[in-house]
């Protein structure tokens, strides 16, 4: 039987050996063949040495998360060969250097073994050491396209545009595309029944991560000032936003540059960056992942209370402490929704994909701006830095930035008096006035206790009535976020709630669900505070499987605490090895607790 | 900090600034600060400063962190935005209120726990990357609002009010200051007004990071006998080495200096700075020597005072950065964003 589009490749190998560029080339050829694919990367903290491995799921049905199935493994590193084989699914297929014969007890009876020798290929025609470690993961992408049948002039075309400036590592590389090829064709019987061919899925998409697609957002957002300490995962977020910012943001007239980027000594410097350039009016941003958060949390707090509109993308890894920070998880939720000391709750975002970390950043800075408070973007390891096909991404050119309630100088001028802190509105958001634009609009900034008139308090009624106001602030935030994506018939009575990430598995997950004829409603939370909608699906339904990443149950503990959620009907479905999610966890938790007698 | 609305008292005579104000103009709140602390003084001088020059008020930006010493940006400036921090934080606010808006005036002002304690990270960072600003130290050598505890800038042998004399070597900001490339560095005393305001004017002045060390004396912790940032030591061990006077631009230097006695260096918007050498062998242009000089006088016991570096011809942050003169905040989106058809254009690389 032969299976056509759906099929799991790992490429297991050694950290800092230059795999990175075969397996992008390897997945791209089957993107531009038209065929969906998924690509993860699981590497390890480290620079060079340690095992390495990255997952390509060809997924004709366009599905979005990792599959926890591998059926062509490469095992490239002998390191971790035992490992490798014992993740091959029955019936699959394993490649491995046969340049050193295995010792046979490493066989399994229920996979096939595949020997090609890619270091004597690559000694025999390549000269150098380093040319022949990476010509030999070349050879590899070679041979996976002729096991799977990936058109080589695919490949060919793809070589040419990355080494346009350099035409003679075409050629080599295509030599040692041929080596693997050609050995693979003249040896083993190819195709394998389970292969690829082309499609017309992906003729509209890009292949993107999330730290890239959210610092091109922020490009595209108009922030000029980005402040940040460099920590795994969101390093590649600011690395993005400056290769952008290299390319469009140069005056043209005077070469000189329309952004600032400063690498602060710590994250307590890079949040004190970000509010003072949002202070005085610049949109402005800093990348971090928990132990980031932790450090921030004191002016994360100040920004509250002062009412200072800042954003921050938390690119989230496995916690907690230094945790594993080459592995994701959604394990910051509460320590970012109630970020710092005092009465402190925080607006987040919660992008699933590289294209929402895009449309989002934008939608921070508004948010941001119009509610004069922190915002978190709520991104992961597994979306910011992992490959997803997503939508070409599309600019509204009728954008216009939400700077939110700032007085100008027509209008201060006009003013009998400005005072900072007065909810004229109702909203419970009050009027700023930026530094520099009108003598007017002078206040004083301060995390201590103030009045609603923007003056030192220590009244005990005065104090009141600010925090007070904070919260009608809260509830109009609540009102103008992002709602939650929703998939309802009304003849589920459970339903899945889920954030991020966890979109995809769960998607496929319902699929998955719907051919058992188990039907389940979905709905994915976009914004915290939780908007209207969240509430209404609880409500709705008999009982809802919470799916998140995390250990703790966060996501449900928000859900009690924001929106009064009847626990009783919140199970909770967690996913915190470390690994990105994958529908098959769903669904046998969904099934283990319906055995359990838990669903209607 | 102060709650307390300050009457404003003019007279028709009043001596006016080139912007038609008083400096009745450039107060604040009433102070709460201890009746007799330097800290008073010094905001006395900084409102002397910034009236002389005839800063628009509005243009200037008041930075602090935590402390007695951050509270007095309330006390000066009423006109004028003020950003009470976190607690030895004042310096990163600063470089992110600065990257986004080079055309105001900075004054940080902070405190010796401020800085050299709890904030010495942001301190010397901030003096790294030449952030064009004010920034003062008022130098007690102890905690007050927490009653009494020792800076790190504390001396050997400095005795509390109670409790074991300090055996920790103290942080010195100036040769701090001096070792990181700071390119204005002076020290004075809040007890020397005189001395004071001409260094603010210029640390003001200055394009890029200015120090101002000012022992500042607590008068409720750190004012006794035994203590070496006490008002009497201060004035014992006080020792001037180069006096400036602060000449705005297109204005002539009035003043009569002997031959020899007076330099004058003009600065980057055109004003200068007339150093007046009470000490002839130092050599302000000279991180080593000076080094060398500060070290000696430092353990002879005495405090030096004036302006002690001055380095006009280095880059501050956004010469640094290359960024354009307009300031970020101000550039509207047009010309930050590429639009939707480069957009289309630059995703064919991810393909």
């Amino acid at each position: 039987m032969s299976t056509i589009n759906d099929v799991v490749i790992k490429v297991a190998t050694v950290n800092g050996t230059g795999s990175a560029s075969a397996n992008g080339l390897l997945m791209k050829s089957i993107f531009r063949m038209g065929i969906p694919v998924v690509g993860k990367n699981y590497f390890p903290s480290n620079i060079q040495g340690l095992p390495t491995w990255y997952e390509i799921r060809v997924t004709g049905a366009g599905y979005q998360s990792r599959s926890n199935r591998v059926d062509v493994m490469v095992a490239m590193n002998a390191q971790t060969y035992t490992q490798d084989m014992a993740d091959v699914a029955p019936g699959g297929w394993l490649i491995y250097d046969s340049t050193w014969p295995r010792d046979q007890l490493f066989n399994r009876k229920d996979i096939t073994v595949i020997g090609i020798p890619f270091s004597k290929l690559c000694n025999e025609n390549f000269d150098g050491v380093r040319a022949r470690i990476l010509m030999k993961n070349i050879a590899y992408v070679g041979t996976v396209a002729a096991l799977l049948d990936i058109d080589l002039d695919v490949i060919v075309k793809l070589l040419q545009e990355t080494f346009a400036a350099k035409a003679h590592l075409i050629d080599s590389n295509m030599q040692a595309i041929r080596l693997g090829y050609d050995y693979a064709n003249n040896n083993v019987i190819c195709p394998l029944p389970m292969h690829v061919e082309p499609m017309d899925k992906t003729s509209n998409s890009v292949i993107m991560d999330g730290n890239t697609a959210a610092g091109l957002g922020c490009m595209y957002a108009g922030a000029t000032v980005g402040a940040w300490y460099p920590i795994t995962p969101s390093t590649s977020l600011m690395d993005a936003f400056r290769s952008f910012c290299s390319r469009y943001r140069v005056d043209p007239e005077t070469g000189k540059n329309t952004y600032a980027i400063i690498q602060a000594e710590d994250e307590l410097a890079a949040i004190g960056m970000v509010v003072g350039a949002a202070w005085n009016g610049a949109r402005s941003f800093t990348p971090t992942s928990g132990p980031g958060i932790s450090l921030m949390s004191e002016f994360i707090g100040y920004a509250y209370y002062a009412e200072i509109p800042t954003v921050i993308f938390n690119v989230q890894r496995t916690g907690p402490s230094t945790g594993m920070p080459t592995r994701t998880q959604q394990c910051d939720l509460l320590s970012c929704a109630y970020a710092s000391h005092g009465d402190t709750k925080h607006v987040l975002l919660f992008p699933s994909d590289p294209e929402e970390c895009f449309y989002m950043a934008p939608k921070a800075f508004d948010m941001a701006e119009r509610l004069q408070t922190p915002v978190m973007v709520m991104s992961d390891l597994d979306i910011g830095m992992n490959d997803w096909m997503v939508p070409e991404l599309e600019w509204d050119e009728s954008y216009v930035p939400d700077r939110g309630k700032v007085l100008n100088a027509e209008q201060l001028e006009e003013m009998d008096k400005f005072y900072r802190y007065l909810d004229v509105d109702g909203d419970g958001i009050p009027y700023r006035t930026l530094p520099g634009v009108h003598p007017k609009g002078a206040y004083f900034t301060r995390g201590s206790g103030h009045t609603k008139l923007g003056a030192y308090t220590e009244d005990a009624a005065a104090y009141q009535d600010v925090v007070d106001r904070l919260l009608v602030k809260w509830e109009t935030a609540r009102g103008i976020l992002p709602g939650p994506e929703i998939q309802y018939s009304k003849l589920n009575k459970s339903g899945i709630i889920t954030i991020g990430s966890g979109g995809g598995a769960c998607k496929e997950a319902l699929d998955r669900l719907a051919v058992e004829d188990i039907g389940l409603n979905y709905c994915r939370i976009r914004s915290f505070p939780f908007n209207k909608d969240v509430a209404d699906f609880i409500e709705q339904h008999d009982v809802v499987y919470v799916v998140e990443q995390n250990r703790d149950a966060q996501l449900r503990t928000l859900l009690i605490n924001d929106i009064e959620a009847n626990q009783r009907k919140l199970v909770s479905l967690l996913h915190y090895n470390g690994m990105p999610i994958n529908s098959g966890f769903v669904v046998s938790r969904v099934l283990e607790e319906i055995a359990k007698g838990r669903t209607a | 900090m102060s709650y307390i609305a300050k009457p404003k008292i003019t007279h028709p005579g009043m001596p006016k600034n080139k912007l038609g104000l008083t400096s009745s103009d450039y107060e604040g709140t009433v102070s709460t600060l201890c009746a007799g602390c330097g800290h008073d003084s010094v905001t006395a001088a900084i409102i002397q400063a910034v009236f002389e020059l005839g800063v628009e008020p509005h243009m200037l930006a008041k930075m602090s962190g935590i402390g007695c010493s951050s509270k007095t940006p309330a006390y000066f400036v009423n006109q004028a935005h003020g950003f009470n921090s976190v607690h030895g934080r004042m310096p990163s606010v600063t470089t992110g209120a600065n990257a986004a808006n080079g055309d105001l005036m900075y004054i940080g002002v902070s405190g010796d726990g401020d800085s050299l304690s709890i904030g010495v990270g942001q301190f010397v960072h901030a003096i790294r990357r030449n952030i064009n600003m004010c920034y003062v130290i008022e130098n007690n050598g102890v905690y007050g609002l927490t009653k009494g505890q020792f800076s790190a800038s504390a001396d050997i042998g400095s005795k509390p009010k109670k409790g074991e004399p300090n055996n920790q070597e103290p942080i010195d900001p100036v040769s701090t200051a001096l070792s990181l490339g700071a390119t204005y560095i002076a020290r004075s005393f809040s007890g020397d007004k005189e001395q004071l305001v001409p260094l603010l004017k210029g640390a003001l002045m200055h394009r890029g990071f200015a120090l101002v060390d000012i022992v500042s004396p607590c008068v409720t912790f750190n004012d006794h006998e035994g203590s070496t940032k006490s008002y009497a030591h201060t004035r014992q061990f006080y020792h001037h080495v180069i006096d400036i006077d602060y000449i705005p631009p297109a204005e002539e230097i009035k003043a009569a200096y002997a031959e020899g006695e007076a330099m004058p260096i003009e600065m980057h918007d055109g004003s200068t700075i007339v150093l007046r050498k009470v000490d002839k062998d130092y050599d302000l242009t000279s991180r080593a020597s000076a080094f060398k000089y500060l070290r000696e006088h430092f353990n002879a016991g005495e405090i030096t005072t004036g302006l002690l570096y001055l380095d006009e011809s280095r880059a501050e942050m956004h010469e640094l950065m290359g960024n354009i003169n307009t300031p970020l905040s101000q550039l509207p989106l047009e010309e930050l964003n590429p639009g939707s058809a480069e957009l289309k254009k630059l995703q064919n690389r991810y393909r």
